[in-house]
């Protein structure tokens, strides 16, 4: 039985957990003084033997990322965190920014230093107000405390810190989407060649990470690669955060190391609601494709959740009983990928459109089974066409939903309506009983 | 293929690629949709123009690709992805995962896409229904609800977007934002609501607008004066030349039963790539104006003008150059074969040097330099692409010459090109071009041309109106020698350079023969089969208007000047006034009234011929609307020249180019170049200020007469102070100036910007600001400036 590893969440339950003072009680900023005494490519190598991967989503090994930007090139470097945290069911970055800010800005010294950037920038979304207060309370305290600024610790390095926020849009998670945002343009992704790393903010060398990868860095500095490489899998290593939402019995984050399974963390945090059973779910958030009660023993790491047909995402483990329409969920869903494609290119723009209509008249019982092989064909004609991932992941959730229900869809067809109720799958309605 | 473009190309890495089985070789950095397209395989596309950066966004262009043996896991847009060594492409001939991908899109493209081709201008010549046809399926499988928008809403008072339509492919914003320099319109919105907008209150006001509706693939940009005219099968499309200024635009002129409802831009590389400026899209409506003469009109005894047959009027004509001292006065806006027709006439028919195209403010310093540095030189658009440097003097590009702005433009965009601007005022386009504003008190300009570092691979640009100011082309001439710079004269009209070329001016005769060497005259004597060709350098404009007033000229012979281009109108005027005027004119003006005989002549839409480029290339177009009845000034000048029985002999077009092939070049020395000083500033009272000013590209011209949807797109009309005078006169942004001298007053709304203290900036011929008409002076001058 796995254990739970709490490391960024480890102090969450702390009254001041957020606040500059408890972070230093629990050696906070400790990991950032030892690293700007260290060599910076020092660092570099240190996240890489970690093994440390990208925690938005991709999985990209964080270090090799850091590794990329060309160094004595004379042009200014920027780290930029990814803190657009938008995809549906997903809910780490956000809580871990609200209780324990402070690491995440340990965590851009470190790696900002480590990049030779003098510039780092936080790209928030828009809609969460009390994390952004938060959080520019923290970088605050950051300069107050010598940490941001001029010549921090004293090291006679400097590091300026923005927090930029956005305006309330799924693209601007793409990275180059976000880079186009944060410079003042519409949030649309750019066409690579060339990478980030080459020409990105400002058309100038930049990483661009996500907040959980950074504020794992702080640690890993700390207790060192091998502490870090102790926990999760062959090629997944360390702790993550999983995000529990749902049909469940207490919904939360839960950190444990890669490759823990839900059944694994079903048990640990009270399992389902009570009396029902498990009928599907993601392993990373609305893109990924989803998983049904055969899955509860598939390890959740990178390489397990691709083995089983999906992705690990990040890590968004929405949990759907016996209770949830498939078609209505896959409908929900489609119209928020409808609703945030940027429009630039015509699979994703045009076809979000078309598939929503389409699912409509499945639920309402308006289909046929031909709607049905439209469907699969229309998501072929997406999938791989698009200019980025938002159009390949808004048909993962239909295709797969058809691969393991497709009776469910037909039955919508043969009883011309939904055969659920569409009450008893809301939470609120089983409060009240 | 010239020896420099094959050095060029043999540096170039070429790269083998294999495209449905057929192996290509192109160069590095070609794209594959390009290397397809070069064995003739067509990829569909719409996103994808070869003038504009990459940008992947329709994915129509779906191909699969292999490099060495390694397949892209998914279709790849053929238009972002550059060639390879050991590439391996299937298009949608050879691959059915292509075929399907291009399939799908177009599905998902025409999903949202209205049915109304039946109403739609572009239906007939319509990307997206052509490769609908060629790369889609017949039929959709969209049941659903369209989206819909209101239909069309106005992006400029010329220029529509119908939302539908939009294919949301990006070129407009594109080419707005990388070729004009003019980001006016951009994308709003998301998803398949995104749409083509403007910003608020701000329309789509560019000179470069037209394009976009040019590279619309579907019908959703439109312009205004098109829009519901005509079917593209109903017209007849005619390769021309553009006559509205000197940068030699490649055109093609779209005619239905002997009316041109729409001109487009054409394709050369060299000289406007696919480019064009809205006035030479859509200023052609002077031609078809109500008031064109439609017959020969010839003052009786009683002094009024009655209508003539042509052999009255010839013999009118005739009989009032004949015997007579005359002076010929020829507008810029004549063809090259126009131009030569009136040279030779000038010298064989009435024996005079008494000719000038340069109807405006002229100087001697002018005159010789055209002749020293200017005629018969080839410096071209080439010349800029490779420029280490571009120095403008006395030369606003986006107003003068709209295609060299763009090919600045681009290169100033591509590898930063450094740009000097020697100017009285600061202008958009120069800001555009990024240029280091050089600010000059008008008629200082010398001082700052000298003070130019430049090298044999710097281009000086200089303006027609560097004749206003003494010393300026001295100054110039003075720089190319010292640094080695190439110097190209743009002016304004289509006309001039041909002209100058043609000996249409009182110190050349054709080819660049100066008329005071006696080999030269001896050239073009054997040539025209004349004893004798004067020796004296001929009168200029405005000195052949004075020696008429002086009675020292008894006939002129005009042909498209208007008097009030001048700057001394009211000379002008009064020597129309007492000569015995033959006019040759597509419409009344200002001449006509005054005019003994008026010739009607053809309008360039109505003739064949050829203009010559600032480059001094010849820009041929053949004539647009079959079977006018219209006579080009050729043909009219020969058969005055019979009836004076003085032939020029070439009454057509032909016959004129061949006689100037035989001329070849003039091989003897160039007239020498006398420098000429500058003329020290004068001193001003309170409340003074010297005038300065430039035509705006969108004005009260002439051939842009009926054109009200253009004139919609044209700058405000302002008159531009410092701040310190500014502050000094207690005057804001928008307060009413006045601006005055002995002759007359005009009131303009001031703006603040960076000018010279002394200075007061007007545009010379806007509504509201016509110069030349209410204070007979353009620049230069003292005027009083005032809060008004």
């Amino acid at each position: 039985m796995t254990e739970l590893t709490p490391v960024l969440s480890a102090h969450w339950d702390e009254k001041d957990s957020f606040t500059i003072e408890a972070y230093k009680r629990h050696d906070g900023y400790k990991a950032a003084k030892k690293a700007l005494a260290m060599d910076p490519d020092e660092l570099i190598q240190i996240v890489k033997d970690s093994g440390l991967r990208g925690r938005g989503g991709a999985g990209f090994p964080t270090g090799m990322k850091w590794g990329f930007i060309p160094q004595g090139d004379n042009k200014d470097h920027y780290l930029v965190v990814n803190a657009d945290e938008s995809e549906p069911g997903t809910c780490k970055d956000m809580p871990l920014l609200l209780a324990n800010p402070h690491v995440l800005v340990e965590g851009v010294i470190i790696a900002s230093y480590a990049i030779r950037a003098k510039h780092a920038f936080i790209y928030i979304r828009g809609e969460v107000t009390h994390v952004v207060r938060r959080l520019n309370q923290a970088i605050e305290d950051a300069y107050k405390a010598g940490y941001l600024g001029k010549n921090i610790f004293g090291s006679g390095q400097d590091l300026d810190l923005v927090l930029h926020v956005g305006a309330g849009a799924y693209i601007c998670g793409e990275e180059t989407a976000l880079l186009d945002s944060l410079e003042g343009f519409r949030g649309q992704p750019r066409l690579r060649p060339p990478f980030p790393a080459i020409a990105g903010l400002y058309a100038r060398p930049t990483v661009v990470n996500n907040v959980e990868s950074i504020a794992s860095v702080p640690a890993i500095i700390l207790k060192g690669a091998q502490w870090f490489q102790s926990m999760g899998t062959e090629k997944s290593k360390g702790q993550t955060l999983y995000s529990l939402s749902g049909h469940v019995a207490n919904p939360g984050q839960f950190e444990a190391p890669l490759g823990i399974t839900l059944r694994e963390i079903l048990e640990l945090s009270g399992g389902m609601r009570a009396g029902h059973t498990l009928k599907f779910w993601t392993p990373g958030g609305s893109s990924t494709p989803i998983f049904t009660d055969e899955h509860l023993d598939t390890p959740l790491d990178y390489e397990g959740v691709a083995a089983a047909g999906s992705m690990l995402g990040t890590k968004a483990l929405q949990i759907f009983d016996e209770t949830t329409c498939i078609v209505r969920a896959v409908l929900r869903w489609t119209e928020f990928y409808k609703h945030e494609s940027c429009g630039k290119c015509t699979p994703c723009r045009e076809g979000t459109w078309w598939l929503v209509q389409i699912l409509r008249d499945l639920e309402n019982g308006q289909g046929t089974e031909e709607d049905l092989a439209k469907l699969l064909d229309l998501c072929d004609n997406i999938l791989g066409r698009s200019f980025c991932a938002l159009g390949d992941g808004a048909t993962s959730p239909i295709t797969s939903s058809i691969k393991y229900f497709r009776d469910e869809y037909i039955a919508h067809i043969t009883t011309g309506g939904c055969p659920f109720d569409p009450v008893a799958s809301t939470l609120f309605e089983t409060a009240a009983k | 293929m010239t020896t420099a473009q094959k050095q060029t190309s043999q540096v170039v890495e070429m790269i083998t690629l294999v495209v449905d089985g057929f192996e290509v070789t192109v160069p590095k950095g070609t794209l594959v949709i390009r290397a397809a397209e070069k064995l003739g395989i067509q990829i569909p596309r719409f996103c994808d123009h070869p003038l504009l950066d990459p940008v992947g966004a329709c994915r129509q262009c779906l191909v699969d690709i292999e490099i060495n043996g390694r397949a892209f896991p998914k279709p790849q847009a053929s238009c972002t992805i550059p060639v390879e060594p050991g590439m391996i492409v299937k298009t949608q001939l050879t691959s059915p995962v292509a075929q399907k991908a291009q399939q799908g899109v177009m599905e998902l493209l025409l999903m949202n896409h209205p049915l109304d081709c039946p109403v739609c201008d572009k239906g007939g010549e319509c990307p997206l229904q052509n490769q609908a046809m060629s790369n889609g399926q017949s039929e959709s499988r969209f049941e659903g609800t369209k989206r819909t928008f209101e239909k069309p809403i106005n992006l400029s008072s010329q220029v529509l977007l119908d939302r539908e339509r939009c294919v949301l492919c990006a070129r407009c914003t594109r080419f707005s934002e990388q070729i004009a320099g003019d980001a006016f319109i951009t994308l709003n919105e998301r998803g398949a609501l995104q749409q083509v907008g403007i910003y608020e209150d701000k329309p789509f006001e560019s000179y470069f607008s037209g394009n976009t509706v040019q590279i619309c693939p579907v019908g959703a940009l439109t312009g205004a004066s098109y829009r519901f005219r005509a079917r593209p099968f109903d017209l007849v499309s005619t390769p021309s030349a553009c006559e509205h200024c000197a940068s030699g635009c490649d055109m093609r002129t779209d005619v239905r039963r002997g009316k041109t409802l729409r001109r487009l831009a054409g394709d050369d590389a060299n000289v406007n790539e696919e480019w064009n400026c809205d006035k030479g899209r859509w200023a052609f409506k002077y031609v078809t104006a109500v008031d064109r003469f439609t017959q020969p009109l010839v003052r009786n005894a009683a002094g009024v003008l009655e209508p003539a047959s042509w052999p009255e009027a010839i013999a009118a004509a005739a009989a009032g150059l004949t015997g007579q001292r005359a002076g010929v006065l020829v507008g810029g806006r004549a063809t090259y074969e126009d131009a030569y027709g009136y040279s030779k006439f000038a010298r064989v028919s009435l024996g005079t040097n008494d000719i000038d195209f340069r109807a405006r403010v002229t100087s001697d310093e002018e005159r010789d330099f055209l002749a020293t540095y200017v005629v018969a030189t080839t410096t071209t658009y080439r010349d800029i692409d490779k420029a280490d440097q571009v120095l403008l003097v006395d030369f606003e590009p986006e107003e003068e010459s709209p295609i060299v702005f763009l090919r600045i433009h681009k290169q100033v965009r591509k590898r930063a090109l450094k740009v000097h601007a020697i100017a009285t005022k600061l202008s958009i386009g120069a800001e555009k071009l990024n240029a280091n504003f050089v600010k000059v008190l008008p008629g200082s300009q010398s001082d700052a041309i000298a003070s130019q570092e430049l090298t044999k691979l710097s281009v000086i640009l200089v303006g027609e109106r560097a004749s206003e100011s003494a010393g300026t082309l001295t100054a110039v001439a003075v720089l190319a020698k010292k640094s080695g710079a190439k110097i190209a004269w743009i002016p304004r009209r289509a006309g001039e350079r041909g002209a100058l070329e043609a000996g249409a001016i009182g110190n050349l005769l054709p080819g660049g023969r100066p008329v005071t060497d006696a080999a030269a005259r001896v050239d073009m004597q054997s040539v025209w089969g004349v004893e004798t060709i004067s020796s004296t350098v001929g009168r200029s404009t405005s000195e052949i208007f004075a020696a008429a007033n002086e009675g020292k000229l008894d006939s002129l012979v005009v042909g498209g000047v208007d008097p009030l281009d001048i700057d001394n109108s009211a000379a002008a005027l009064a020597a129309l006034q007492k000569a015995f005027v033959v006019s040759l004119e597509i419409a009344p003006s200002a001449v006509t009234e005054l005019a003994n005989v008026v010739l009607p002549v053809a309008a360039v839409t109505e003739k064949s011929g050829s203009f010559l480029n600032w480059e001094g290339s010849a820009r041929v177009f053949d004539s647009a609307v079959a079977d006018s009845n219209n006579r080009s000034d050729l043909r009219i000048l020969s058969a005055i020249a019979d009836a004076m029985i003085k032939p020029i002999g070439i009454a057509t077009v032909s016959a004129t180019a061949r006689e100037i092939a035989t001329l070849g070049v003039w091989d003897g020395e160039r007239s020498t170049f006398s420098k000429v000083k500058a003329v020290a500033p004068v001193a001003l009272a309170e409340n003074e200020a010297i005038l300065t000013s430039w035509r705006r590209l969108l004005d009260l011209g002439t051939l842009q007469k009926g054109e009200g949807n253009l004139a919609g797109t044209a700058r405000a009309t302002v008159a531009v102070i410092s701040p310190t005078r500014a502050a000094e006169l207690g005057v804001q942004n928008g307060d009413a100036l006045r601006i005055s001298n002995s002759v007359g007053a005009i009131t303009l709304p001031a703006l603040v910007e960076d000018i010279h203290d002394d200075a007061v900036w007007a545009p010379r011929n806007s509504l509201g600001s016509e110069l030349l008409a209410k204070l007979a002076t353009a620049s230069g001058s003292v005027v009083t400036v005032v809060k008004a």
